[in-house]
């Protein structure tokens, strides 16, 4: 290390600053000095601030966020809300925009309408009209070979394709009285109902039978009262309607969000922990490190109060400092784990930074004040003299 | 005399020597919990997802299409193929019967309502509750109590070989019946024990132990499918794969995989006549959410390995730098820097030696811990990982000691002694 000559150096910057500035506060140069002349180690401090700051902003807004994240994860099971006309009746013609009124971006709607038609040789088969775009999004499981993009085109289930269609030739449906003919554009698989159905477009299905949507599936975002307030909206915008919850996605979500948010509670609170332990540690070795600075000002006459102000405003300097550095590249890993893992960025939280701030301040000041009160019982000559 | 040396050094500073130690425990302690919280992250997000319901599916292989609107089952009940009750245990003899957490076979059957004067259609639905069932030498209970763990009933579960029935909640308003009343349902007397809310289908039907669907229905030992529960893998690009079209060793890996797919394989090998496949709404999408679960414990865990060797860095760098006066006195003496160094060195492997022994139990412990507050059951520890945390601590100390090392050796003796610098 080029200690001496830089020392060196920067006495004589010393000397050309008190030139310059004759009036700074002999206060406020003591701290800059301080930081100045012990670069490493108020490096290494700040560095052991910055990383804590950094790693308790990053769980704190990971854990304010992974809520919001997995309940995306969870609307690929599709429908969370169902809206059935009450004893299997139609719902009414606009049952659909209210739907979607309420619902308002916050969710997929997607309308099916059933009958039980008869295939070329008689066998009965479950016909369903819907919207192929929004089925799409609201079920994306569906494991679909092609979809269906004109009229007379018909999405069938891979079971029920044996039945009307095994040589995948163009077919009719027959529904009291009335013919349909379609041409299967794709198969679905599920391992549920859907496998036996033969899924056309509504418009079609509508001019086929001129039976209207019976069932509206909902997959609505949000927090369980946000959905429960959704429901009710829904109830009463169409009072001919059942409004159910679908209760086996609901209490899954409810259960594995719940337990996620826990585990990463006490990972969280495990990782500040010990990021504060490393710099309590780090820290009281810095001050520990300057008691020699300590007995001289305490020789040349400075009070308890003025000791305590100094080495308290040292350490709230570079815990204000580390923290909002820490924030700043907290936030970056936080966005960096949601966009590695959610694939979608983790929103910053700045609700968080005025946690942090406080944390950061409380662990340096207690860093500072604990080596304090152990040299102040010391007489400064036994310091001087190394003892 | 270096052991003379490093043992007096643990002896004469206890007070430093207890200060490193108990930075390098908490350490090791937050790293070996972390560890374990992560790798067992996945079984426990599995057994959570099984709220959700089963994620395969059992049918007959030569089954007529289900007419099903609704969950009313149109079709005539008589119509088409069935699986033999018998056959059902045979699914706890596959290669993957542990990951198999329940299983609930159902038979639906129309019956008629005969109530003040009136007949009215309805649908049975029997299956199992909480059947005893044996395997060879092994006993399971299992029945839509494991497998459909969002079923609520006011009033008592019915047992599997009683003529009681339960009532789904719509139903029960529209008859205005309440537990403890009596049906008569297709010429049977039957107890209601209790009022079924399920929020689908059921909530319109009647559920009932399966003998006695099969009774009503005239056809013994008969299941129409059965829905199996069972912790599986997220599928990746091998899962997928058609087993027909793999080579020997691409086959045995994915057959002793537990993939919906191949656990599906095997159910179906089991059970004559059948066909298994996965639910694909409840299969697929546990895989995607148990992959971001894992992959964000997995995250915050290098975190969490990144703070604690920090931790036991910062401690070991205090510790050597508060003893640069016992350097120069060493050097003064005529010790050269490598015996300098492989004396901290050596403490600095007994302290992360026994710091990491210390650190694991209670890493241990707080595994638990963490694994009966959150998910009610224990998150236990392999005991490969303990020389694995060793290593680590051992690394971590030596690397966090290395730069506070290499400054203390290439102190001059004179400065050092005199407390400058």
């Amino acid at each position: 290390m080029s200690g001496a000559a830089e020392q060196l150096h920067s006495a004589k910057d010393v000397a050309a600053g008190r030139a310059n500035v004759p009036h700074t506060s002999m206060f406020v140069r003591m701290l800059v000095r301080a930081a100045v002349l012990r670069r490493g180690r108020a490096a290494s401090a700040l560095f052991a601030m910055v990383v804590a700051a950094a790693v308790a902003t990053a769980m704190l807004n990971l854990y304010v966020d992974v809520q919001a994240k997995l309940r995306r994860e969870f609307r690929n099971y599709g429908a969370n809300i169902i809206v059935v006309g009450k004893d299997s009746a139609s719902l009414p013609a606009n049952a659909l925009t209210q739907v979607e009124t309420v619902v308002a971006g916050h969710g997929v709607v997607a309308p099916f309408a059933l009958v039980v038609a008869r295939a070329g040789d008689g066998q009965p088969i479950v016909v369903a009209g819907t919207d192929f775009d929004r089925v799409r999004q609201l079920d994306r499981w569906w494991s679909v070979s092609s979809w269906p993009s004109a009229p007379q085109q018909a999405l069938v289930g891979v079971r029920a394709l044996s039945v009307v269609s095994p040589k995948k030739q163009p077919f009719d449906l027959e529904f009291q009285g009335h013919t349909i003919h379609l041409t299967a554009a794709g198969t679905v698989q599920t391992g549920a109902a859907e496998d036996s159905r033969v899924y056309l477009s509504l418009a079609d299905f509508v001019a086929w039978t001129g039976v209207q949507p019976s069932t509206i599936e909902v997959a609505a975002n949000g927090s369980p009262e946000e959905i429960a307030a959704i429901m009710n909206q829904l109830q009463q915008a169409i009072p001919a309607a059942d409004v159910r919850p679908v209760r086996q996605i609901m209490e899954g979500e409810a259960r594995v969000l719940g337990k996620t948010r826990a585990t990463l509670l006490a990972a969280a609170a495990l990782i500040i922990l010990t990021a504060a332990l490393c710099v309590l540690s780090t820290l009281m070795g810095w001050v520990f490190d300057r008691r020699r600075d300590f007995a001289i000002m305490k020789a040349l006459g400075a009070s308890d109060g003025l000791l305590n102000g100094f080495f308290a405003a040292e350490a709230a300097a570079l815990g204000a400092m580390g923290a909002v550095i820490g924030f700043v590249l907290g936030i970056g890993i936080a966005a960096w784990i949601g966009r590695a893992n959610f694939h979608a960025p983790v929103v910053p939280r700045f609700g968080v930074l005025p946690f942090v701030l406080a944390g950061s301040m409380v662990v340096t000041l207690l860093s500072a004040i604990l080596p304090i009160s152990l040299l102040r019982r010391v007489q400064p000559a036994v310091i001087l003299r190394g003892e | 005399m270096f052991v003379r040396l490093v043992y007096e050094s643990f002896r004469r500073q206890k007070r430093r020597k207890l200060l490193a130690g108990a930075a390098i425990t908490l350490g090791v302690t937050v790293a070996t919990a972390m560890i374990a919280v992560a790798t067992d992250i996945g079984d426990k997000m599995n057994r959570e997802l099984r709220t959700i319901g089963a994620n395969l599916l059992i049918t007959p292989q030569e089954d007529t299409l289900d007419v099903e609107i609704g969950g009313v089952n149109l079709k005539p009940p008589s119509d088409g193929a069935f699986l033999n009750e018998a056959d059902l245990p045979k699914i706890k003899g596959t290669f993957w019967h542990n990951n198999i957490t329940g299983f609930a076979p159902v038979l639906p059957v129309n019956v008629t309502l005969e109530r003040d004067g009136k007949t009215e259609n309805l649908t049975l639905l029997g299956t199992y509750f909480a059947k005893q069932i044996s395997f060879g030498k092994e006993e399971f209970t299992t029945g839509v109590r494991s497998t459909h763990p969002w079923w609520k009933v006011s009033g008592m579960w019915p047992g599997d070989s009683s003529q009681d029935v339960l009532l789904g909640e719509r139903l029960a308003a529209r008859l205005s019946a309440k537990t403890g009343d009596a049906l008569t349902l297709s010429g049977r007397s039957l107890h209601v024990s209790g009022i079924l809310s399920t929020g689908g289908a059921e909530d319109d039907e009647v559920v009932g132990p399966i003998a006695l669907a099969q009774e009503i229905l005239g056809k013994p030992g008969a299941v129409r499918r059965v829905y199996v529960s069972a912790l599986t893998k997220p599928e990746d690009a091998l899962g997928r794969r058609d087993p027909k079209s793999m080579s020997g060793p691409v086959y045995d890996r994915w057959y002793c995989s537990p993939y919906p797919q191949s656990i599906a394989f095997q159910l179906q090998e089991a059970i004559p006549h059948s066909h298994a496949e996965q639910i694909r709404q409840v299969a697929q999408n546990e895989g995607a959410v148990l992959t971001r679960i894992e992959g964000l414990i997995f995250l915050v865990t290098l975190a969490a390995l990144f703070a604690s060797a920090l931790a036991v860095s910062a401690a070991m760098a205090t510790a050597i730098f508060e003893r640069r006066a016992e350097v120069g006195l060493m050097k003064a003496l005529g010790a050269g820097r490598f015996a300098v160094a492989s004396i901290f060195f050596a403490e600095a492997t007994l302290l992360a030696l026994l710091g990491g022994l210390v650190g694991f139990a209670a890493g241990g412990m707080l595994a638990q811990q963490i694994g009966r507050s959150i998910f009610n059951s224990a998150i236990t520890i392999p005991p490969v990982l303990l020389p694995v945390i060793l290593a680590i601590a051992v690394i971590v100390t030596f690397a966090g000691s290395a730069a506070a090392i290499r400054k203390a050796v290439g102190l001059d003796p004179v400065f050092a002694l005199r407390g400058e610098l």
